[in-house]
Parts: structure tokens; sequence; C-alpha cells
């Protein structure tokens, strides 16, 4: 493994490492709950808020987990959270709960949740992994604004909620069933491969993020 | 059955000895395992069982403290949303009280000890002068992609419904969910006869048994109007024979 600086830690998981356009860990939320701008967004937060507590308690009791039972200690850990943040938006913002539906629950077997403690959390000490979870986490938010905004722009013409295509505008009701999903995370992905075919196309050397360019370039 | 260690002697270049003899580690057959290497150091299985026995006590703990503190929160909030509803179907009655069936009977107050947890329960509305306007029902059966749950208010000196709203549905954004959002859709419930027939919108004769459905979502619609039409013929006996002006 190439050492990091606690920086790239924090950074490579908002946009040059994303979990989900880079990734494509994740999806099933990115597809499911993207409907409207506040479903992602909650979405994006309460993953961000188990990611974070998961690869805290993962990193400080890395020495007491025995290689053995680890994954299933790292699920009971991501399990508590999920609970926790269950029962909390349940009680303090009851609205989205209900439109969230049954997705809090299936935060427990996000791959992105459990990749970070398996891949990061596991064997680095607590700050890094906590940078690495808010990296991670912050850019899962992202994706999930990325997603919903689109979604909701041409599925309602609103953005939050506020009107913004005005009254006129005929809503394309495919983009917030289940395909306009797939279509948005379609475009997303090509956009997000062409930026890389041209961050890796030859004699354009990129001296950002430091030092990581020839191992990207020669996968 | 199948296996390498079945294959006959002498197929992997190498004849076994004999049970028990190990053969020299380039004879294998291709799939088996290799050899152990130095093994690892060994953890006592009953540290593994401790580890995830404590983790799983702590992680109990931490639920249990927080669900004490968010269930009164979350029944609350429950409470609240199913009186707003209640009020809103019977177009804001003065005060409202809670009937449970007991015995084929609509009663107030329950025997002494008597569970509430298990029964059927109407909820009355009553008037300035304490006369009931009438009582509002919950009601869930599936729609088109789950369970619709909704609430509607009905009086059954005038056999009339006095008006719907959807508690909980998860049928399709845009189209099916118009159920919930579209007001007009509950508006239209108000003042209809039962049983219920949904006609398409604009189609009606005039009959003061018929609703308009949702063009576009007429199976979430059909749905609604059987659930109230089934709700009602199980309970609207029981509904007319509780003693209207008993109450003071």
């Amino acid at each position: 493994m190439r050492a990091t600086t606690p920086t790239q830690d924090l950074t490579r998981g908002i946009w040059r490492e994303n979990a989900v356009f880079v990734q494509l860990l994740g999806l099933c939320p990115t597809l499911a709950v993207t409907n409207t701008v506040a479903n992602g967004l909650a979405m994006g937060l309460a993953t961000f808020f188990v990611l974070v507590g998961s690869s805290l308690f993962v990193a400080s009791l890395r020495r007491l987990i025995p290689n053995e039972v680890r994954i299933s200690a790292y699920i009971l850990i991501i399990a508590t959270f999920v609970t926790l943040v269950d029962m909390m938006l349940q009680a303090m913002v009851p609205d989205i709960h209900k439109a969230l539906g049954a997705f809090i629950a299936l935060i427990v077997v996000n791959c992105i949740i459990l990749g970070r403690q398996e891949a990061f959390a596991a064997k680095n000490p607590v700050g890094r992994a906590v940078l690495d979870a808010v990296g991670t986490g912050a850019g899962f938010i992202v994706t999930m604004v990325m997603m919903s905004s689109v979604r909701e722009l041409l599925g309602y013409g609103t953005l939050l909620g506020y009107p913004v295509l005005g009254r006129h505008w005929e809503p394309w009701a495919v983009m917030i069933l289940p395909p306009g999903g797939f279509f948005t995370l379609g475009f997303w992905l090509l956009g997000f491969g062409w930026w890389r075919a041209r961050r890796q196309a030859p004699r354009k050397v990129r001296r950002w993020p430091h030092g990581a360019v020839s191992g990207k370039a020669a996968v | 059955m199948s296996g390498h260690s079945h294959a006959p002697p002498g197929a992997a270049g190498a004849p076994r000895t004999g049970a028990g003899a190990t053969p020299p580690a380039d004879a294998r057959p291709p799939g088996a395992a290799p050899p152990a290497g130095p093994p690892p150091p060994q953890v006592a299985a009953s540290r593994l069982v401790a580890t995830l026995a404590g983790f799983g006590a702590i992680a109990g703990l931490l639920i249990v403290l927080v669900y004490q503190w968010t269930h009164p929160r979350i029944e609350a909030h429950r409470a609240a949303v199913l009186q707003g509803a209640i009020r809103e179907v019977l177009a804001e009655p003065d005060r409202t009280t809670t009937l449970f069936v007991y015995r084929g009977r609509l009663v107030e107050k329950l025997p002494a000890g008597v569970d509430s947890a298990g029964l059927d329960r109407v909820y009355l509305g009553l008037d300035q002068a304490g006369r009931p306007v009438g009582f509002a029902l919950t009601a869930a059966e599936p729609g088109f992609s789950d369970v619709i749950t909704l609430i509607f208010g009905y009086d059954p000196r005038t056999g009339r419904v006095l008006g719907m709203k959807v508690l909980d549905s998860r049928e399709t954004p845009g189209l099916g969910d118009r159920i919930e959002k579209d007001s007009t859709f509950g508006a239209g419930f108000a003042g209809a006869l039962a049983p219920l027939v949904g006609v398409k919108r604009g189609a009606g004769t005039g009959d003061r048994h018929q609703v308009d459905m949702i063009t576009g979502a007429t199976i979430s619609s059909r749905a609604v109007i059987g659930i109230i039409n089934h709700r009602l013929e199980r309970v609207a006996p029981l509904l007319a024979s509780y003693p209207a002006g008993v109450r003071p």
C-alpha cells in the first residue's frame, strides 16, 4: 500500500476516488432514494454519520478485534450505528424517515461502509481512519446531491421543493421512477469516464494529486 | 464422493504410499490445498466468542438507551399525526373519543383487566353539545405496490362518508401517489354515499355513490375505494347500533 498523507486521506474520497462514480460501490441507495434532493441529502447525511462512527470505533478497537471475527465485529458496529440513526431520524425528522423507508436499515449492507472498514479503518490509526471516513462520506453526499438534483429538476421541475423550471414545465415522470435513476447514473458515469480519460491522456502529466499520477496511469 | 483424494494412484505421477502418508508437495493434483506453512498464531475460540459477546452487549446497551430516549417522541408524533387526521376527516369536531370494539359492541371504557392493544377501534367525533358528528375509521389493504393505510370519516345516520385521508402509502411516485398528494381526490369523498363507486373524472351521472378516480392512478384509486367499502361492510352495523343520543 502506498503511503498517503492525512490530506490525501481526507480529499481522495470526495472526488478522485469517489465511492460511487469511481469505485461503483453503494449503488443501491444511489439509485433508490435520489428522486428528490431532500431524500438524497438525508440518505447521504445518514450514511456519513454511520461511516464516520463506524470508522472511529473500528480503528479504535482494531487491536482488540481478532482477525477471525473481524467482519462480524464490523457488521455489529455498523448495525448498531444504523439502528441509532434510524431511531433518531424517526424521533427528530419523521417526514424524512417516512420518505427513506426501508433504505435506512439497508445502510448496514452498504458496501462503501464495510469496504472502508476492511480497507482502511482496520489498518490505520484513529485520526487517519476518521479523516478517510469524512472524505468518503462527503463524497457520497456529493454523489447523492448530484444524482438527486438532476432527477428532481427534470422529474418535478423543482429543487429542494422550490419551483425552478416554472409552471409550464411538463415533469418527466420517468426521472423520479426507477429508470430515471439508471439514466442519471449512466450520464454521470459517462461524464466521469470522459474526465478520467482526459486526465490520463498521454504526454499530459499532471502533478495533482501529488505523486499519484504514475501509479494511476499504469493501470 | 468427488475430489482429488479419490483419484487413481499414479494419476498425479506419484502413487500414494498408504493412508495417512503425505505425498510429496509437487505430486499434488491441481486444485489441492497448498501445504500448510507455519501455522498462524492461534486465537483461542473463547476469545473470539468473548469479543463478539462483549461487542454485542455494548451495542445492545446503546440501542436500549437511545430507544428509551426516542420512543416517547416517536409515539407522540404518531399520535399527533393520527389525531390531526381524525380531526381532518371529521371536519374539525369539538372533541374526539376512542371507542373499542369489544364482544361485538362499541365501548368507551373497557372492563378492568382487558388489554386494549389488540382490539379494533374507531374514533367518535362530538360537537360542542356532545352530539356525535361521525366516526373516523382507519383501514389498511394492499394497493398497487404496498399496503395503503388510510383514515376516513363516516356518519352512520346518513350513510355518508365525511372525508378521506391517506396516512401511509408507497404507490408509484408521480402516478399512484396522487391518492395521497392530490387534494381534490381526497375532497371528492366528502358527502359520498356508501357503498362507494369509482368513476372516471367527469363521467359521473350525479349519483351520490360516485367518487371521481384519478387518471393514471386507476388501480390505486380503486384500492382506496375498496378499502373504505370493505371496512364499512364489516363495521357499519356496529356503528349504526351505537346509541347516538345517550351521551350527555
